[in-house]
């Protein structure tokens, strides 16, 4: 089954390169962007098929690799 | 002095590194492989070099921390080993949970390669014996990430338990946690361990070791563990 898992900076952290694409946004003159935070997205295939696996599998992979918790957190999306 | 420097795909400091180590102790370091799982029998410091490990995928230093020599060098830390991590070697430290906090972009998202003034804050561990205690030095620095953060409740305790052991400061001395350069949560440049044996920095004593080159303000270091080593 496929997955997706977004891992995204605590909202505490500063985030100096969603700062700069926000500035680039307002430069290009987009309108109505109050703020942008930058992150990560990862496009799993699992070889299981079992939702309930699969997700356990992903949360250990986040936990162990993806995703460093002192300053992010992560969202698994099991895609089916 | 039994040293190990440790090379991952993609450093690039470790021939600095094992050339002051080699000046000041004498003794060449053994250069150790990240795919190895043990480090020379006797080992005594483990150092973690600079450079771009994995081309710094994922965040800086992630896939290096997770390489199998990193549990031999777990180990050896918690044998109270002296442990070296310069510049990538202190992202590696502190992802791999040797250290606490992390290192994030700079501040204004540049790349620095300069000269930076330290304060030693304490001379009383193996890494700082032979500088006085609040001596300012320059080494230099070349980072795109060497901003350090952490918690609040992680950086009081390493306040309280005086292990930031580097801090960048102004010329005056004084440090402005306002104008650091890289935007480091209470102008830390390096943390040690709470045993004192596990160092991360990110400026480049190394590189400050051979008169031909220029300020000598780094070799202190080295020559303090050479001195913390006799004495063990």
């Amino acid at each position: 089954m496929k997955a997706r898992v977004l891992v995204t900076l605590k909202s505490a952290v500063l985030d100096p390169q969603g700062k700069a694409i926000e500035g680039a946004l307002r430069s290009l003159g987009v309108p109505g962007v109050s703020s942008v935070r930058q992150g990560k997205v990862f496009d799993v295939e699992m070889e299981t098929s079992d939702p309930a696996k699969a997700e356990a599998t992903l949360k250990d992979a986040c936990e162990k690799l993806l995703a460093n918790t002192v300053i992010e957190t992560y969202r698994i999306e099991l895609v089916g | 002095m039994k040293s190990a420097v440790l090379v991952f795909p993609g450093s690039n400091r470790e021939r600095d590194a094992a050339r002051a180590l080699e000046r000041v102790s004498g003794v060449k370091p053994a250069m150790v492989w990240h795919a190895d799982t043990a480090l020379p029998a006797g080992t005594d410091l483990v150092v973690l070099p600079g450079g771009f490990s994995y081309g710094d995928y994922l965040r800086c230093g992630a896939i290096a921390a997770r390489a199998p020599i990193m549990d031999a060098v777990r180990a050896h830390a918690a044998r109270g080993g002296l442990v070296l991590g310069i510049c990538n070697g202190f992202q590696i430290l502190c992802e791999s949970g040797l250290l606490p906090g992390v290192l994030v972009r700079n501040a204004r998202l540049r790349f620095i390669c300069r000269e930076a003034l330290l304060k030693v804050e304490r001379n009383d561990t193996p890494f700082t014996r032979r500088y006085a205690r609040g001596a300012i030095v320059r080494y230099p620095v070349a980072h795109g990430e060497g901003n350090y953060t952490a918690d609040a409740a992680t950086l009081k305790r390493l306040e309280d338990e005086g292990r930031v052991l580097f801090r960048y400061v102004m010329p005056d001395g004084r440090r402005d946690d306002a104008q650091v350069l890289n935007g480091a949560a209470n102008s830390i440049a390096g943390i040690v361990s709470e045993k004192l044996n596990v160092l991360g920095l990110m400026p480049h004593p190394e590189n400050h070791v051979d008169p031909l080159v220029g300020p000598t303000d780094g070799r202190a270091l080295f020559e303090s563990l050479v001195g913390a080593l006799e004495k063990a």
